[in-house]
């Protein structure tokens, strides 16, 4: 499995993580090298095997719905990047 | 002050406070002054927080002098992995995306300790968001072995076991998703337990990969273990995969004989390439097990073993890639400032946010969830995640315990894995399916090679904390090498 420039930069895309030249030459090479190491689980029949999403055997966990206070507006705030008052200030998001 | 402080368990510490011959004060500065010689050569500790640390030390003093009915740790130095968030107090991941993030809230597990009275004297190196094997990955800079300096002390909880190692605190948190405590407890030479997946609430642990994560505790024995578990497992509604079942005093079952224990060793876990002097060291620590009673079988086989490498490096990094999309640069951590727009900004937050491991496994991970791949990678890796978890309930049905390696070599140089993801990978190759089933492991020291250390893990069915420390206590009361120390 080799993964070419084109398709890291598709992943980086939806990832959002941008990356040098440099780094998209030596992630298509590292993630092909790992991805050929994954191919070992294509020899394991897993027919009938359903998948596990976590070891605990809990299901449906529910919480009573009880008013808490939350925390404070200007302790949240303080480590935001932006602000704006009470609020996060983010850029535009339709231009 | 003697230095010899630096070298009590929680255990001589806390009859010491409480017969008033020595306060918290005393033995919390004779940590801050060990910390303050070894540091500049080990590097364990991200944030050093002495002004809290006396402040805390103080208050304990009070309580004992009140003749209150203090805690067994109660006034005594800690040091907590720094993706555990603790209020007021920097809480870094190791990665540039949080260097200045200061958390407004504690996690679950510093709440009980705090309710214990501990002194917390600093926040320990990792790798970047717990990704990694050798504190390499740390953006801030890499923890050196105290046994070797020129060698790493293993991942990603490697600054809590150096400085459990060294005497910088006579305890430490850590979290392990693949190995992230044992595997640096096998390197540094201490003791480090994984609980359960469940047992130790998660809230106010950064999360890497859900499913995975455990914080759990690293101390210099068994004994001591015991006693950070009693304070911080138990159930948390906060974490909604908390599990509900009681919680024992763990320091009952500790024991010195094991008869009529039923010992497994899986032969897959000697792999290939492993160390021999790792394999025979690990092999004369089984005996001994043997000759305190234990019944030893050495042909136990788990035959899915070998897949469990590329289960775990699909399902953590898909995990990681949902986690880490938080980091967006708009509520809080690092943010690109020059951006040209929204996604611009986002990218560019993400791209000198990250550091080089943490990017290629988001890669990796957003490459198994995507559309086309979703099936042939991370679902099919779930499905043998099953498999792998079938073998182990089934191994339990005939053993109380299984016995392994914690890793196949001994720690490696800083630098000789940095440019081979894949064999940074296999350091892990023992520790990383027991989170992949969710199960609780201990590793312990078990002697040495090349006079480097290696450590011993045993493996239990899920809620058998019990049965672990019973065994690892066992061993400790009859051999001595968790008593070595490195000599700095």
């Amino acid at each position: 499995m080799k993964l070419s420039r084109e398709e890291v930069l598709h992943i980086a895309l939806l990832a959002r993580v941008g990356l040098t030249d440099t780094e998209v030459d030596r992630l298509s090479e590292q993630l092909s090298n790992i991805l050929e190491n994954f191919e070992i689980l294509k020899q394991v029949d897993t027919t009938d095997i359903p998948p596990t999403a976590q070891s605990i055997t809990l299901q449906n966990v529910t919480k009573n719905d009880e008013a808490k206070d939350s925390l404070p507006p200007n302790e949240i705030l303080a480590n935001a990047p932006r602000k704006d008052g009470e609020f996060f200030r983010v850029r535009a998001v339709l231009e | 002050m003697t230095t010899n402080h630096n070298q009590l368990t929680i255990h001589e510490a806390h009859r010491l406070l409480k017969a008033k011959e020595l306060s918290s004060v005393e033995l919390t500065n004779a940590y801050l002054e060990r910390i303050r010689r070894v540091e500049p050569e080990v590097h364990s500790m991200v944030t050093i927080t002495d002004e809290l640390a006396l402040k805390q030390a103080r208050k304990a003093d009070e309580l004992i002098a009140a003749g209150s009915n203090i805690s067994p740790l109660t006034g005594i130095p800690a040091l907590i992995k720094d993706n555990i968030c603790t209020k007021g107090i920097r809480t870094t991941c190791s990665s540039k995306m949080l260097e200045n993030f200061v958390p407004p809230y504690d996690a679950t597990v510093i709440e009980k300790l705090n309710a214990c009275g501990i002194v917390v004297v600093g926040k320990a190196n990792m790798d970047e968001f717990a990704m990694g094997s050798s504190t390499e990955n740390s953006a801030l800079f890499t923890t050196h072995n105290p046994w070797d300096l020129s060698r790493v002390p293993g991942g990603s909880s490697g600054g809590s076991a150096a400085a459990v190692a060294i005497g910088e605190a006579v305890y430490a948190l850590g979290s392990d998703t693949g190995g992230s405590i044992r595997q640096p407890a096998g390197f540094c030479s201490v003791t480090g337990m994984k609980p359960t997946y469940g047992r130790v609430s998660r809230y106010g642990l950064v999360a890497f990969a859900s499913s995975l994560d455990q914080i759990g505790p690293l101390t210099q024995n068994a004994a001591d273990c015991a006693l950070v578990l009693n304070a911080i497992a138990g159930y948390d509604n906060r974490d909604s995969t908390s599990a509900p079942h009681p919680t024992p005093d763990y320091t009952e079952c500790l024991a010195t004989d094991l008869k009529g224990l039923r010992i497994g060793v899986p032969r897959e876990y000697f792999v290939e390439g492993m160390q021999a002097e790792v394999a025979t060291a690990i092999r004369t620590a089984i005996n001994e097990l043997g000759e305190l009673g234990a019944g030893v079988d050495w042909e136990v086989s788990l035959p899915h073993t070998p897949h469990a490498l590329a289960v775990y490096y699909i399902i953590a990094p898909s995990e990681a890639s949902a986690n880490l999309a938080r980091y967006d640069g708009v509520k809080y951590g690092f943010s690109y400032k020059d951006a040209e727009n929204m996604w611009d900004a986002m990218q560019k937050t993400r791209q000198y946010g990250f550091g080089a491991e943490v990017k290629r496994r988001i890669m990796l991970g957003t490459y198994a969830l995507s559309a086309g791949y979703y099936d042939a990678y991370y679902l099919k890796a779930q499905k043998v995640r099953t498999i792998i978890r079938r073998e182990f309930d089934q191994a339990f049905e005939k053993f109380d315990a299984l016995i392994t390696p914690t890793s196949p070599t001994v720690p490696f140089k800083i630098g000789e894995k940095v440019d081979d993801p894949l064999q940074m990978y296999l350091s892990d190759v023992c520790t990383l399916p027991i989170n992949i089933a969710g199960l609780p492991a201990i590793s312990i020291p078990a002697g040495f090679a090349d006079g480097l250390p290696v450590g011993m893990q045993i493996i239990g069915k899920p809620f058998s904390e019990e049965t672990l420390l019973k065994i690892a206590h066992a061993y400790q009361q009859a051999t001595a090498w968790h008593k070595m120390r490195p000599n700095l």
